[in-house]
């Protein structure tokens, strides 16, 4: 099966779309690079090339976990399989 | 510790331990042979244009500023414009100011290199006499210089600059580790390598102290990344949206300064950088990784670099920017598939494939090496042969 997401780290909660963009109940193949794993998901939105889509359930105030590390807080509660981008997550710098 | 190690197998490829570039009399040696006229201030543009415009084989390079500064954004100024015409991809240069005195701190130091450079000042002239002055020197330089030869060259008088623009997720999961994966394979051979962007190491900026080979290193970077942020912290007027991430990076999927700053530093690979430099600062400390103290607006970024003695720059660009350098070489690399195909006459090297895993990162990076040779030896960069010559010199405060 072709991968669909990318994810950088084990510790990841969010994925990248690697294809042009998965749909809404697509199952999408994920690879993660560090441990060259593959798991499975469901996404629940429309989801273009290169944004990301959350991995578990995330409420406000949860951490996004990618490359391993710290990139920013849930300001709006997240379900697996949705959209994580600007309008549910912000910086912690600035 | 980084998710790109495992991919590194199966290289084969023999990296080549030489390139075709122009021996210069200094030591270095040059990816191009251009005959620069450089004017040391903004209203010696029009000068400077018009001797490019009379004798082929010159190229003015106009900027801004240089007038009435001050201090520290002075001696930056002075440290850009030399180290421009020192570069080793400049066989000769001209050099014209309004008043002789900045024009001849400028001469004096880039003759220090042996090569030929005259000055020129306008004051007490007019620009009709210094035209005519000047273009009988630049067709003696163009002449000249059209005469060097390129010679077979060490890999390591390779001096590689990076940094990377427009970035969206693709850069960080694919065209960011492709240049790290070169980083890793060049070093060795004892190339010099830089990286920069200090804004945009916000959020990484703690695990890429770390990087640093020393304590002293590592100590120098933390106090030019906090003085870089406090700058900013003092002129922000919200959250900075727009500006980093920009509208583009957004678009591409990045979220956070974080998040852009952890694929930036995908850029550096597992190597540890030997020292801190001031923007345009000469490295002196041998071979090796060095971080350089810039804005992250490409432009700037890589005008910085040229000064400090660059002589090739690897550009990874998500969304797809357009940026070009007039002396330094600009080889562009994109892992994003609509981005290789929209853009495509700005792409110099496509590895999107390692999206699609038909490639994996070691063989993009030995194609980035490919690349990277292939322009050294004189292959025009796609921004080269579109025209793009952007030369923007980095103000740090007001003019007196």
């Amino acid at each position: 099966m072709a991968t669909d997401i990318i994810i950088h780290d084990e510790k990841d909660n969010v994925g990248v779309v690697v294809i042009e963009k998965i749909t809404p109940k697509q199952d999408c193949s994920c690879w993660i690079m560090e441990n060259d794993k593959t798991v499975n998901i469901q996404s629940e939105d429309e989801i273009p090339l290169g944004h990301k889509i959350a991995m578990n359930d995330l409420n406000e105030g949860d951490t996004i976990i990618k490359y391993g590390h710290d990139i920013g807080k849930v300001v709006k509660s997240i379900k697996k399989g949705e959209h994580v981008h600007v309008h549910n997550v912000k910086t912690k710098k600035w | 510790m980084f998710t790109t190690l495992k991919q590194r197998s199966g290289s084969n490829m023999e990296i080549p331990k030489s390139f075709l570039g122009y021996k210069r009399e200094n030591g270095r040696a040059g990816t191009r042979n251009h005959v620069i006229i450089l004017p040391v201030d903004d209203i010696s543009n029009a000068c400077a244009e018009a001797v490019a415009n009379n004798i082929k084989g010159t190229i003015a390079l106009p900027h801004s500023y240089g007038r009435l500064q001050f201090g520290a954004d002075l001696e930056l100024h002075f440290r850009t414009m030399i180290g421009t015409a020192k570069n080793p991809n400049v066989a000769a240069a001209i050099i014209i100011g309004i008043e002789p005195k900045w024009t001849k701190r400028i001469v004096d130091e880039v003759a220090k290199t042996g090569k030929p450079v005259e000055g020129f000042s306008i004051e007490g002239a007019g620009d009709i006499e210094t035209i005519m002055k000047a273009s009988k020197k630049a067709q003696e330089f163009s002449m000249w210089a059209s005469e060097k030869q390129r010679e077979e060259c060490s890999i390591s008088d390779l001096w590689i600059s990076v940094k990377c623009g427009e970035s969206d997720t693709t850069s960080g999961l694919a065209s960011n580790p492709t240049v790290g994966n070169l980083m890793d394979k060049l070093e060795p051979l004892g190339v010099h390598l830089c990286f920069g962007e200090t804004s945009e190491l916000t959020g990484a900026e703690t695990v890429c102290e770390k990087r640093g080979k020393t304590p002293e290193a590592q100590e120098k970077f933390k106090k030019t990344w906090n003085e870089y942020n406090d700058f900013i912290l003092k002129e922000a007027t919200d959250d900075l949206s727009e500006s980093q991430p920009t509208a583009g990076n957004i678009a591409g999927g990045l979220t956070t300064i974080e998040e852009k700053a952890f694929g930036n530093f995908q850029k550096i690979g597992s190597r540890q950088f030997v020292d801190v430099l001031t923007p345009a600062e000469e490295p002196q400390k041998g071979p090796g990784l060095y971080f350089m103290d810039t804005s992250s607006a490409a432009a700037e970024c890589v005008t910085l670099q040229a000064a400090g003695g660059f002589n090739i720059h690897l550009f990874p660009t998500g969304q797809g920017n357009i940026i070009g350098n007039p002396i330094e070489p600009v080889v562009k690399l994109t892992a994003n598939p609509l981005t290789a195909v929209s853009m495509k006459e700005h792409i110099d090297c496509d590895v999107s494939k390692i999206l699609s895993r038909e490639m994996n990162l070691d063989q993009a990076g030995d194609e980035l090496i490919k690349s990277t040779i292939r322009t050294a030896n004189g292959r025009l960069t796609c921004a080269e042969a579109l025209g793009h010559r952007e030369f923007v010199m980095t103000k740090l405060y007001r003019s007196a």
